[in-house]
């Protein structure tokens, strides 16, 4: 019988066959999990009486939300995630110094391998579908239960799949089209079901592009995203000496029932914002620059989906030939200590700071409003982040713009939402 | 088992942030969070409320966040029940978890005016406002496992009880 990818992985991992709609109580691969959401799934399991988690080095615990601490409850809950990482001998535990946006940081480090069975108490676990895992974001007591017990209760989702055919032209990044994905499904066009993406515009996408991709699967409702193994996936792993006798490849059978097929030819995509307050309010940033001038604010860039150093290079290539207009606050953020490295190596780092923008060590804070970039009533960011709902990062009468990293630096050096275009000739 | 309440109606994709916005989740206890319930929604909506009555939501209910401080102060208000045209599968989850009842019923939602009384079986799936009567889609019977143990981790430690997590 044919079978999609998700009802491959997760019969893997349940030693039996399960099709799409059945429940599971299935055993899991890894285990993430945030200060934010970690420390109430740490209160959980010591409050049902587990005393030991079930295998330490499937734990992975990243305080993320917070760092710096912002105050003292914050540094409480980071306290608690540390002190839970030395009891339970949990080794992937990462410090301030060592740490990363989580779904920057695992993908990093090769902590997820393909077919994979993760759960992570973040929305945003799908990101690691790009690495052909099966990954989906849960909640605290379920993160409790999984570390206590080792499994999860899932249903085996129907598939979405998307094919993307043609080239993304010049300044078209994963991140326009990931939105313009959003916008054709809208934010509750997958729900409960996985999104594959297929086709030669996604075989074409580098890890950190398919990353950005898988990250944001769950706004368009989905339980995850995902992109099989291919070569360019092998070859990621293959760099850190991880062959693939070491993981588990499967891809859908081509039979395999799904629940509908998308196509997307990305030939005509031009850069895209999303405007206040939805994920799926997408628009060609040139409509916005022609019509109704948008000046803002702040403009961020970073966070899980675009903070790696790809997203970084594309900024820098923007901001290292113009200057940050006057009145426009730019934050940048690593997402990674490593890219925090690798850009202060390639000179990127000296490029934002030359042009007027402030860099930050790796944090969620400004996506999330939580700290360093929160917004007042009435302001306006473009931010390369994933989600634009009313006071997300800040006031419920401030707006957020999703945009990729080029769009973020064109509209800092413009004062209002811009084309690349309209500040660098093309590259 | 019977409920009846008051309905507080809600529009479609009610998100995480406007159910309970981050700077309010330093704390998980569902009676410090229930102040800042649905502010952004509707500022005064924590004042209004009471014990017993119930959410009515449109589409995509809880999207975005996997943050349990959404229901827990959803919860922590004494809301007895959430209804919604269709729920975003985490925040699904985390009511489910921690044993807060709801139910996926369009036909009720879109019967039901703000301030208008239900009355709910939740055993049958029943849903009643005015003299007008729908009926839920039943829960699978692995769910309402979870939900009748009171939530997941009460379920589980009945299962070690019996020996085996199923």
């Amino acid at each position: 019988m044919s079978l999609t990818f998700a009802e491959k992985v997760i019969s893997a991992q349940a030693g039996e066959e399960k099709r799409a709609g059945e429940f599971v109580f299935a055993p899991v691969s890894k285990i993430m999990a945030n200060e934010l959401s970690g420390y109430v799934s740490i209160k959980q399991f010591a409050k049902y009486g587990f005393e030991k988690v079930f295998d330490p080095d499937r734990i992975i615990l990243v305080p993320s939300h917070n760092v710096p601490n912002k105050d003292v409850v914050t540094a409480e809950h980071a306290q608690t995630l540390r002190r839970f990482a030395r009891e339970q001998h949990i080794f992937h535990y990462y410090e301030l110094g060592q740490m990363g946006i989580e779904h920057a940081l695992l993908p990093e480090k090769r902590l997820i391998l393909p077919g994979d069975l993760v759960v992570g108490g973040d929305s945003h676990t799908c990101t690691y579908g790009a690495l052909g895992a099966f990954s989906v974001g849960m909640g605290s007591t379920d993160i409790a239960a999984a570390m206590a017990t080792g499994k999860v209760w899932l249903r085996v989702p129907e598939t979405i799949r998307v094919e993307c055919t043609g080239e993304l032209q010049p300044f078209v990044t994963a991140k326009d089209l990931v939105l313009w994905l959003i916008s054709t499904l809208g934010v509750d066009g997958s729900l409960y079901q996985t999104l594959e993406m297929t086709g030669p515009a996604v075989s074409g996408l580098d890890m950190e592009a398919r990353l950005t991709m898988c990250n944001m699967a769950v706004e368009a409702g989905a339980k995850t995203g995902v992109i099989c193994v291919d070569q360019t996936t092998r070859e990621f792993y293959s760099e850190y000496g991880i062959g693939e006798e070491q993981y588990a490849v499967f891809h859908s059978d081509p039979e395999a029932a799904c629940s509908a097929h998308i196509h997307l030819d990305v030939q005509e995509l031009t850069p895209v914002v999303a405007a206040p307050y939805s994920p799926d309010n997408v628009k060609p940033v040139k409509d916005l620059s022609a019509a109704e001038k948008v000046p803002v604010d702040q403009v961020v860039i970073g966070s899980c989906t675009n903070g790696r150093i790809q997203d970084l290079r594309q900024a820098a290539y923007i901001l290292g030939r113009n200057k940050v207009a006057p009145g426009v606050r730019v934050i940048v953020i690593p997402a990674t200590q490593n890219i925090y490295l690798q850009a202060v190596r390639e000179g990127l780092i000296e490029q934002f700071i030359e042009a007027g923008a402030v860099v930050s060590t790796p944090t969620c804070g400004p996506c999330a409003g939580l700290h360093s970039g929160v917004l007042a009533a009435g302001e306006v960011a473009v931010s390369t982040t994933n989600r634009n709902f009313v006071g997300r990062m800040g006031h419920p009468g401030s707006k957020v713009y999703l945009a990729s990293p080029y769009v973020a630096a064109a509209t800092a050096v413009k004062g209002e939402i811009a084309c690349p275009t309209e500040v660098v000739t093309c590259c | 088992m019977l409920l009846t309440g008051k309905i507080h109606k809600f529009k479609d994709n009610i998100d995480t942030d406007q159910i309970i916005a981050t700077e309010h989740c330093n704390s998980s206890d569902p009676q410090v969070l229930k102040q800042y319930c649905l502010a952004a929604a509707k500022p005064e909506f924590w004042q209004i409320v009471d014990n017993g009555d119930m959410i009515f939501g449109g589409k995509n209910f809880g999207c975005g966040s996997s943050r349990e401080h959404a229901p827990l102060a959803i919860k922590g208000c004494g809301i007895s029940l959430v209804v919604a045209e269709s729920f975003a599968r985490i925040f699904f989850r985390n009511c489910i978890n921690i044993g807060l009842p709801i139910m996926i019923c369009p036909q009720a939602v879109q019967a039901a005016q703000n301030n208008d009384k239900a009355q709910v079986d939740l055993g049958k799936g029943e849903i009643t406002v005015g003299n007008r009567r729908f009926q839920a889609q039943p829960f699978p019977q692995f769910m309402q496992g979870i939900i009748q143990s009171g939530g997941l981790l009460e379920y589980i430690s009945q299962q070690n009880e019996q020996g085996g997590t199923g």
